[in-house]
């Protein structure tokens, strides 16, 4: 699990948040996710908006997750643009199988199946 | 400030470019801290790649059924004196795995004190947190099993919701799983002093890293499966 080697951490570079910090991003994601509840609750229209509020918000929580609770926000950015710029093909993975699926609904309601 | 906010903050943008192409560029390693938490961090991004396909799955497959989706709202309720409260156990959930996410961080915070009874008792009580959020999807899956709604069929509506729900909690309630038994194990190892004996208490850090990145699939996945 460990080896000898490198449990010298040279750089035992540790993020030291203050307590305050987390018990604040605590609450902050228990709100946006009350929030994100209240929007489909309320059953916001026009629906694209109460799509694009509930993304927006989980978007929001996870950049507080990853930043601070993951301290991601501390840490060296190689790793930071190593984390998040990789995932930006999941978004056009998403953008191709959405334009697909829209496709695949017509042929099926012309076709029928 | 951190170390390359202060750089940027000296140099301007150039400092931190300078910053990444140190790191890229260097001999041995690239991050400058141990491996245990870069491997941490690759195999996160690699679950970040599974789980955002299987979401990018569901979107394209829910969108190309042709019968209705449940509604979420109605399917997933608790009805508490007589009123049906949409998706109550739910929030419940979220607010649960988030106050691990909490507990978890605080226990990190304690480990770079090195105090072993704040940081046992952190991870206990986000090992106490994480159990009920388990036994809560549980539920969710019985009732749900119970109202006839199968990986391969829907009562009423498409069959793919159900395939595409069990799939997806599933993976995550594995990983849920996994990471109690990540915890407890890391658990064990604080209250023996483990972390005191090998001199670094990174491990700590390391299991929070996953726990986090569980609570972090959760939001998306309360977000796209049940509200959206």
């Amino acid at each position: 699990m460990h080896g000898h080697a490198d449990h010298v951490d040279h750089s035992e570079h540790q993020a030291h948040l203050p307590v305050g910090v987390y018990l604040r991003v605590w609450f902050m994601l228990f709100i946006l996710s009350a929030v994100s509840y209240f929007v489909d609750y309320f059953q916001v229209e026009p629906l694209p908006l109460r799509w694009v509020l509930i993304v927006l918000l989980a978007l929001i929580k996870a950049a507080l997750i990853m930043n601070y609770f993951m301290h991601l926000g501390s840490e060296r950015l190689s790793l930071v643009y190593t984390i998040l710029l990789p995932p930006v093909l999941i978004l056009a993975l998403a953008a191709i199988v959405i334009a697909e699926g829209s496709y695949t609904s017509m042929i099926r309601a012309l076709f029928g199946g | 400030m951190t170390e390359h906010q202060q750089a940027a903050v000296a140099g301007g943008r150039r400092s931190a470019w300078r910053e990444i192409v140190a790191d890229f560029s260097r001999d041995v390693r690239t991050y400058p801290f141990g491996w245990s938490k870069a491997m941490m961090w690759i195999f996160i991004l690699s679950d970040l790649f599974v789980f955002g396909s299987f979401l990018a799955a569901y979107a394209g497959v829910r969108m190309a059924a042709t019968q209705p989706w449940p509604d979420r709202g109605h399917v997933f309720s608790l009805t508490i004196g007589g009123a049906e409260v949409p998706l109550l156990l739910i929030a419940i959930m979220t607010f649960i795995l988030i106050s691990s996410s909490g507990t978890v961080a605080l226990s990190v915070a304690a480990s770079h004190e090195r105090n072993r009874s704040k940081t046992a008792a952190l991870l206990g009580l986000t090992l106490v947190l994480g159990a009920c959020f388990l036994g809560m999807q549980a539920y969710e899956w019985t009732h749900l099993i119970h109202e006839g709604f199968l990986p391969s069929s829907n009562p009423a509506g498409a069959s793919q919701f159900g395939a595409t729900f069990f799939m997806i909690t599933g993976f995550h309630g594995t990983h849920v799983v996994i990471g109690l038994i990540f915890l407890a194990r890391v658990l064990l190892r604080v209250l023996r002093g483990y972390y005191d004996r090998i001199g670094t208490w990174e491990q700590v850090e390391v299991a929070g890293l996953y726990w986090h990145f569980v609570d972090l699939v959760w939001v998306f996945i309360f977000a796209f499966i049940y509200l959206i």
